[in-house]
């Protein structure tokens, strides 16, 4: 095995083109390394992405966004008071994973490059409509960040890819945004169901809404048909009934040892109901 | 001179000083099953079967053994024929023979230089299966037409034309079913399941094993028992059990589950085929999750029926359980204790033990009790509630008290059960509003508890302190106890006792920590060996009084005349007996060796209050009460420690905790992640009430309290859901799925 320690992101992407084996990059490890660990995978080269200083800083963006470097940690992501401000339910997410000694590793980046459908990370970067930079062979693209996951395990980067960090827009006037999961416990645990929703309100009607799922099929699944079922409503009763179809209308969920497709199905409305209100009580201020 | 009966006032006993190896666990200084390393020493690792069922064709080592730092292989060639009963149960679970019986079960162990070497040795072990058809379920392994998993398993209990899978049968009962049945005014029948639960102990298993080719060898081992692996171990080998000295290393959690051996015999094995270098060996939780024991599954057929003003008029029920591919499920037990609690006239049991393609079952604290708890408690809270009557107040009128002829036949002595049920109605927890989809669940339970053989020294330093010398490894603070126990009886400080458990080589035979045994066995024997050095003080005092030794009594430390007629001496302490003991007869020690039978039961009621999801059928405990009969607390803060880790590992079993099999018979939540064991955040404070009904067997009134708090969870909690949804779910675990498909369930 060989490990590496690229200065820059074009010097991480060109080892990773030249490598002949099996290659994976390395940020905070707590997925790649539980891998080796289990036996799973035994990279031929190990890309080192943690010394290249661009990737540990978290910056505001001219317009008012943020971005935030491929090594950046959830830890780093959680003490920042401003972007917790700005996207509580995106940094909500990253925060679900793993126990305190995880999140001082847990990177946002490689939660969305190990590929996971149930990754808490992702859903709030879609729902928040955020891109990512890729760098490779063919030079630099802006990806949205629902173009990535490709099925379980796996992303639409090709050979010699490399993410150098996510863009998050600006958060704007009376936006609010929500994450919530399922898991059997109350922590340490993998979601059944993950559920993000990002609004925009005027006065008390959505005017914007965008709703991703995890863990309900073989990728995080942006919903656009849950999104309109709340848009110009005020999330009254009967909205939040059509938006709990819509996402359970969404689903395509398996039956494994983590939860049934009719229990995953049924979960993925009463969440999405229950997140759109914590949204909408964000974005009127309220800090739920 | 001896101590009259059992004392009732205390100096030491009943406080709560910091255990002694308590600086060195939290500081990281104490050394468990994996922190030795010793110069030249091997790696082991295991070749497993992937396949629930195989028969073995071939195994190939050749690659293995040409690689480089690869030292030696063993499989089943390797260790001797001819074993029988436990001990060739216990041979081929350690190593399969002709067939593997289960997903992880091991057929081949390899030592090298480094870990990683052993590693990728173990992985070029070539092994030919032919897999073979598999079960994994208790009822459908008993089933016509089930996979034979060994003929001629079955012993002379199995009535004819049971299932060959079917390898103990046991049944028992007294009076007349049908009459206790027809007095009844509600009879309810109902049939429940329990999964699998795992130990879960934090550290897996380790040891580091070292056999020249004469037998001769050393062990350190993370383990419950030391002589129980020096027997096992010695046995497995075909060596004498003397040739081997095993030393405890600490321990990280055992519950019942490193009371036997996995890993040991292979790493002797190894050694001696290694030309005598020591090998390390450590299992991954993926190892001890596939391959060490968890308890057996259990399917139960339960039959109670009650007066309309709460008398218990009759019981019966049907117990199967399967404890993996070897006889062993803890069925005697269940069908012993599954209406234990109560006094009852006409009561049967009928129990079948069931091989089934799973890891061989280890002891899991009260092994067999919390599934029969299940199942009685769960009809006994229905026919209550059917009958509108008080589940406290019901449990109270039945109760088993001293003098009751317990339900699997002997007579009661003193016990507490009366006295939990009334210190849980007077508690708080009991009387506390519920809110909207909020439940209480009520259930008590009982371990019998255990004495087995002891053997235990103290000696006395040249300074006057002391040191105790037990068999019993230290699990949940009997150091602490051991020292307060000693503190009292010399009347010394605490801080001037030193527990040591010592290696097989220092003491005589000592059974497990386990049966929730060692504070009464171990407590026990460490008092008499504590009077038995008192004798040889006060002789040493009173030759040098020049007076009768039964002349001097032992009080606070010091040998006293024991009265105006023996003389007048100023009290000698121990510290000045013990400064001149060279010159006055050489070293005072005093030692104990028995089997005691004077241990006693300990019942405990739960008192717990959930509330349900409706939406995702996702349960949160609210409230957690924990009353149990400790006999004596000795240590009363490890007291409440132990009521609390077995109500958690209890609510771990209730909710969420299984062992998942796919069609393929292979174990697929091998780890932490899908195993899913409670996490802090997901409890509240588990408030306990410490009831006293002395025992009158121990010095000191002693029961064990370890098992007993795994017992009521289950039934509790299940009641408690069934008052929060309205719903009664007789399977095991309550997993949010099978809560909210049975909320969702329009039916009753």
């Amino acid at each position: 095995m060989n490990y590496h320690t690229p200065e820059t992101f074009e010097d991480a992407a060109a080892i990773a083109a030249r490598a002949a084996g099996t290659t994976r990059f390395l940020a905070g490890g707590t997925d790649v390394l539980v891998q080796l660990r289990s036996d799973l995978v035994t990279p031929d080269d190990l890309i080192d992405i943690k010394h290249i200083p661009a990737a540990k800083a978290i910056t505001r963006t001219g317009d008012g966004g943020w971005r935030i470097g491929a090594a950046v940690s959830g830890a780093e992501m959680t003490e920042n008071a401003a972007l917790c401000a700005d996207w509580p339910g995106l940094v909500e997410g990253m925060d679900l994973i793993g126990s305190t000694q995880v999140q001082g590793r847990a990177t946002l980046v490689g939660n969305l490059c190990n590929g996971s459908p149930a990754a808490d990370g992702v859903p709030g970067l879609i729902a928040a409509g955020c891109t990512v930079t890729v760098i490779g062979p063919k030079g630099s693209r802006e990806v949205a960040v629902e173009e990535i996951p490709a099925g379980p395990g796996k992303t639409s980067l090709a050979k010699g890819e490399v993410i150098t960090g996510v863009t998050i827009p600006a958060r704007g006037q009376h936006g609010g945004d929500a994450y919530l999961r399922f898991i059997p416990r109350t922590e340490m645990d993998i979601a059944v169901v993950g559920c993000a929703v990002n609004l925009r309100l005027d006065g008390d009607t959505v005017t914007e809404a965008r709703v991703v799922l995890g863990a309900v099929a073989p990728t995080v699944r942006l919903v656009p048909e849950a999104g309109e079922a709340i848009l110009g409503t005020t999330l009254e009763a009967a909205a939040l009934d059509r938006l709990a179809e819509a996402a359970s209308a969404a689903c395509q969920p398996i039956d494994d040892k983590r939860g049934t497709i009719e229990f995953r199905t049924h979960v993925a409305g009463v969440l999405a109901r229950r997140a759109a209100k914590i949204a909408h009580a964000r974005a009127k201020g309220g800090t739920a | 001179m001896a101590l009259d009966g059992p004392k009732t006032a205390y100096k030491y006993i009943g406080t709560t000083p910091d255990r002694p190896d308590g600086l060195d666990k939290v500081t990281g200084r104490a050394r468990y099953g994996a922190d030795i390393n010793v110069p030249g020493m091997l790696h082991g690792a295991v070749v497993r079967s992937p396949h629930a069922h195989a028969r073995i064709l071939k195994i190939d080592a050749t690659k293995a053994l040409a690689m480089e730092g690869v030292k030696a292989v063993v499989t089943r060639a390797d260790f001797p024929d001819g074993l029988d009963g436990e001990d060739w149960n216990l041979q081929e679970n350690c190593m399969a023979g002709e067939k593997a019986l289960y997903d992880g079960h091991a057929v081949a162990a390899v030592a090298a230089t480094s870990p990683l070497i052993a590693r990728d040795a173990a992985k070029a072990i070539v092994v030919d299966y032919e897999p073979l058809p598999h079960v994994t379920d208790v009822d459908a392994a008993m089933a016509e037409g089930a996979p034979v998993i060994r003929d001629g398993a079955a012993d002379f209990s199995v009535p004819e034309g049971m299932h060959p899978n079917v390898v103990r049968y046991f049944e028992s009962g007294r009076g007349e079913l049908e009459k206790g049945f027809a007095e009844a005014d509600l009879v309810i029948e109902k049939s429940f399941t329990t999964e699998a639960a795992h130990q879960g102990y934090i550290e897996p298993q380790a040891c580091l094993g070292q056999m020249g080719a004469d037998g001769r060898g050393e062990m350190w081992v993370t383990t419950q028992g030391h002589w129980f692996v020096r027997r096992m171990s010695a046995a497995i080998l075909g060596t004498e059990a003397t040739g081997l000295r095993v030393t405890p290393s600490e321990i990280g959690g055992g519950f019942g589950g490193k009371t036997t051996v996995f890993i040991e015999p292979l790493s002797l094995a190894l050694s001696r085929k290694a030309g005598g270098k020591p090998v390390k060996m450590v299992m991954t939780r993926g190892e001890v999750l596939r391959a060490t024991g968890p308890t057996a599954s259990a399917s139960m057929d339960v039959k109670m029926g009650i007066t309309k003003d709460g008398r218990i008029t009759a019981a019966s029920g049907t117990f199967r359980m399967q404890g993996g591919a070897f006889p062993g499920a803890p069925v005697d037990v269940t069908t012993m204790l599954a209406f234990g609690n109560y006094d009852i006239e006409h009561v049967h049991q009928v129990g079948y033990d069931v091989l089934a393609n799973r890891p061989k079952q280890a002891a899991y604290r009260a092994p067999g009790a919390p599934m029969a708890a299940f199942a009685t408690e769960s009809v006994l809270d229905e026919l209550c509630r059917k009958l509108g009557l008080d589940p406290i107040d019901t449990r109270l009128k039945n109760a088993a008290r001293e003098g009751t002829r317990a339900t699997f036949g002997p007579k009661y002595g003193p016990i507490g059960l009366v006295e939990t049920l009334e210190a849980a109605k007077a508690h708080a927890n009991y009387h506390a509003p519920l809110g909207p989809n909020q439940g209480r669940g009520v259930a008590s339970g009982y371990w019998m508890n255990h004495g087995g053989e002891t053997s235990a020294s103290v000696a006395i330093s040249e300074d006057g302190t002391v040191t105790v010398s037990i068999g019993t490894p230290d699990i949940g603070g009997s150091r602490a106890s051991m020292a307060l126990m000693a503190a009292e009886a010399f009347g010394v400080a605490y801080e001037n006792v030193r527990v040591n458990i010592s290696d097989t080589g220092a003491l005589g035979v000592n059974e497990p920590t386990h049966g929730s045994r060692a504070t009464f066995a171990s407590g026990l024997a460490t008092i008499r060996a504590a009077e038995d050095c008192i004798t040889k003080l006060c002789k040493r005092a009173a030759d040098k009084w020049g007076i009768d030794a039964e002349a001097v009594t032992w009080e606070d430390g010091c040998a006293k005349p024991s009265g105006p007629n023996a003389g007048e001496f100023p009290p000698m302490p121990i510290a000045e007996i013990a400064a001149e003991m060279g010159e006055t007869g050489g070293p005072i020690s005093g030692h104990f060796e028995d089997t005691p039978a004077g241990f006693s039961g300990s019942f405990g009621t739960h008192v717990v209050d959930v509330e349900v999801d409706p939406e995702t059928g996702r349960t949160t405990i609210l409230r957690y009460l924990v009353v149990q009969d400790a006999g004596k607390a000795i240590h009363p803060a490890y007291v409440e420690g132990q009521f609390q880790g077995g109500a958690v590992q209890g609510i771990g079993w209730t909710l969420n905790e299984e062992y998942i099999y796919g069609q393929d018979g292979r174990l697929q939540n091998a780890g932490f992640l899908d195993y899913r064991v409670p996490v802090a955040s997901d409890l509240p404070m588990i408030d306990t009430v410490i009831v006293e009904v002395p025992n009158p067997g121990h010095p000191y009134g002693v029961r064990g309290v370890g098992e007993t708090g795994i017992t009521p969870p289950l039934p509790a909690i299940a009641n408690a859901v069934r008052e929060a949804t309205g719903k009664r779910i007789t399977d095991l675990p309550l997993r949010p799925s099978r809560v909210l498909a049975a909320i969702r369930d329009k039916g009753d």
